[in-house]
């Protein structure tokens, strides 16, 4: 276990660190806005706030999101390996998002979501079903399952929407960026706000489904009531930011691994800091993303692609050691 | 007092249990014996509503277990399956503390605290009590997810096979230690034990299981006698006094598989005799 001290030391610096991307992501620009600026300069100001907050807070958001949704589900599978880009309920989102599109042509944001949250509620069902069912509930095939589910889901949109002719919106949401995020158009994020106060309070009883279906029936907790409220949570937060955002791969599967190995999992105790760890990850992508090929951008998701991906294998490959050391 | 009536388990064809009628009573330590495929399990998790009986039912203390509120009778009623494997890394003291769920619904109140404390001493627990888990050998897991069902303070606890794991020191503490849950404590103990011997010395009653029913069952003198033991695993199995218990003595030459078959015509020269 880590030492007491050394965790301490780690917990501030993450406090610090991500207080500065913050500060970062919010002075980082095409737009040369300063301190001092923001003061004095109305001009300076105006874009302040109806391009910088709304990003930086659309960041912010879109990883709690992620990451709580992450944390759930894990610990409604029992597994480490699942969030909403593994499990299909990112990819079930999107395609309600299209069906959205098709159907309703001109649609407002609501419906699009609401229609997006219905899908990702019903892949994500379709997900755990398929689990109670698989006879092998190893920590690998899991995952497999969802992320080939996810894969035939994805194929699917992709075929509607080259019938459709909307391969071209198809894009810009897999490609889930933040380059465009206004003012007027960022704030259904703030549901999350509301499933993560909601996942705060309900913390034990995820902790509790996380340690089975038998040991939570004897601590007297009705396991499928919980399996339902949490994938309800998770279609809400991935719904949501799927239509805001796009499609945030990895980080809801590499954030709450990399705060269990510190603090374990008790989600009362763990919580605040999965959200917290989570802005930081993704505030610092889209970061890189604006910096390296600025004054153009790449959308933070396909940072957090790169880099998650690199942080997945070292996390598959600690744990295999865990296992058979 | 659990009542079991009509009791019977079936997956399609096959009935796995049953079925089953009969009572154990409030207090002492009851222990479910039996050869492999018996039911011990099954009617145990039954029992503790962890699986649903295809027919008849089960009250705990005067609880149906299928309708009753699963809070009402997790005060009243743990239970520990055989297997317990858990991916959430969480420390000892974080998974016995689980065990006063449903007394604080996760606030844990000084009572807790203190029920926590006294059931990490109970198995030894103390100096473990940080370590997460995954980094506890066998035993010391299995020790702690008995606390963790001890901390639940209830008046029924079925445990099936604690002593997984344990090697004979700890298997021996152990069984003293839900002896003592017995008798100081006043709680009704129902555990599933391998080993006859261990089961004979530590229970006030013992129910041997075969076949998917109850073949027998009354105290631990009852039941030690070469006829009954060889009929129940269907192996020769001679019971001598040693140091003034009874011990039962399996023949190392015995042959060592019996066939399906066979024992169906050995059931029936048994019914004839």
């Amino acid at each position: 276990m880590i030492p007491t001290t050394t965790r301490r030391i780690l917990l501030t610096a993450t406090v610090v660190g991500v207080g500065a991307l913050v500060v970062a992501s919010l002075l980082v620009g095409g737009y040369d806005i300063s301190l001092l600026g923001l003061l004095t300069d109305p001009a300076q100001r105006e874009m302040f706030l109806i391009s910088r907050v709304p990003r930086t807070l659309a960041l912010v958001f879109a990883a709690v999101a992620m990451s709580i949704s992450g944390v759930i589900m894990q610990m409604i599978t029992q597994n480490k390996f699942v969030e909403p880009t593994t499990a299909g309920t990112a990819q079930w989102a999107g395609l309600g998002l299209l069906v959205g599109l098709i159907l309703i042509p001109g649609a407002s944001p609501i419906v699009k979501m609401v229609l997006a949250c219905l899908f990702a509620f019903v892949g994500t069902g379709i997900f755990l079903a398929v689990l109670r069912r698989l006879a092998s509930r190893s920590s690998i095939i899991v995952p497999l399952v969802g992320i080939m589910l996810g894969a035939v889901v994805g194929a699917a949109t992709t075929y509607l929407a080259n019938s459709f002719g909307l391969l071209q919106s198809l894009a810009s949401w897999r490609s889930g960026g933040f380059s465009n995020i206004v003012r007027g158009f960022y704030e259904p994020l703030w549901i999350v706000s509301i499933i993560a106060v909601l996942a705060f309070v309900v913390a034990d009883r995820f902790t509790v489904a996380g340690l089975g279906k038998d040991l939570a029936t004897n601590a007297g907790v009705n396991y499928d009531r919980i399996v339902l409220l949490g994938v309800t949570m998770v279609a809400l937060a991935t719904g949501v930011t799927t239509v805001v955002v796009g499609f945030i791969p990895f980080l809801g599967l590499v954030v709450p691994n990399l705060v269990s190995m510190v603090l374990g999992d008790d989600l009362r105790k763990n919580l605040p800091w999965v959200a917290v760890v989570g802005v930081g990850l993704l505030l610092a992508c889209d970061l890189i993303g604006r910096l390296i090929v600025a004054p153009m951008e790449i959308p933070a998701s396909v940072v957090m692609g790169a880099i998650g991906a690199a942080l997945f294998i070292a996390i598959v490959l600690r744990q295999r050691r865990s296992v058979y050391a | 007092m659990i009542t079991i009536t009509d009791v019977t388990k079936s997956y399609g064809d096959e009935t796995v249990l049953g079925p089953v009628t009969g009572q154990i009573a409030k207090g002492g330590v009851t222990s479910l014996v039996g050869p492999n495929g018996a039911g011990k399990s099954t009617l145990m998790t039954i029992i503790g509503r962890l699986l649903e009986p295809s027919e008849g039912s089960v009250t705990v203390g005067g609880l149906d277990v299928q309708a009753a509120k699963s809070r009402d009778l997790a005060q009243m009623m743990s239970i520990l399956r055989q297997e317990n494997h858990i991916t959430a890394r969480l420390t000892v003291r974080e998974l016995v503390a689980f065990g006063r769920f449903p007394h604080s619904q996760g606030r844990l109140t000084d009572e807790d605290h203190r029920h926590v404390d006294l059931a990490l001493d109970f198995l030894g627990l103390g100096p473990l009590a940080e370590r997460f888990l995954d980094q506890l050998s066998g035993g010391q897991r299995q020790r702690a997810f008995v606390a963790m069902v001890l901390a639940q303070d209830t008046e029924y606890v079925l445990l099936d096979e604690p002593l997984n794991n344990l090697d004979m020191k700890h298997a021996v503490l152990m069984m003293r230690r839900l002896r003592d849950a017995a008798d100081e404590l006043g709680k009704t103990i129902v555990i599933i034990v391998h080993d006859i011997n261990v089961a004979a010395a530590y229970s006030d009653r013992i129910i041997a299981m075969r076949d998917g029913t109850i073949a027998y069952s009354g105290t631990a003198a009852e039941i030690m006698r070469s006829d009954i033991l060889s009929e129940v695993f269907d192996t020769p199995i001679e019971v001598h006094e040693l140091a003034g218990r009874p011990i039962a003595v399996f023949d190392p030459m015995a042959q060592s598989v019996t066939h399906d078959a066979v024992r169906t015509d050995e059931e029936s020269a048994v019914a004839s005799v």
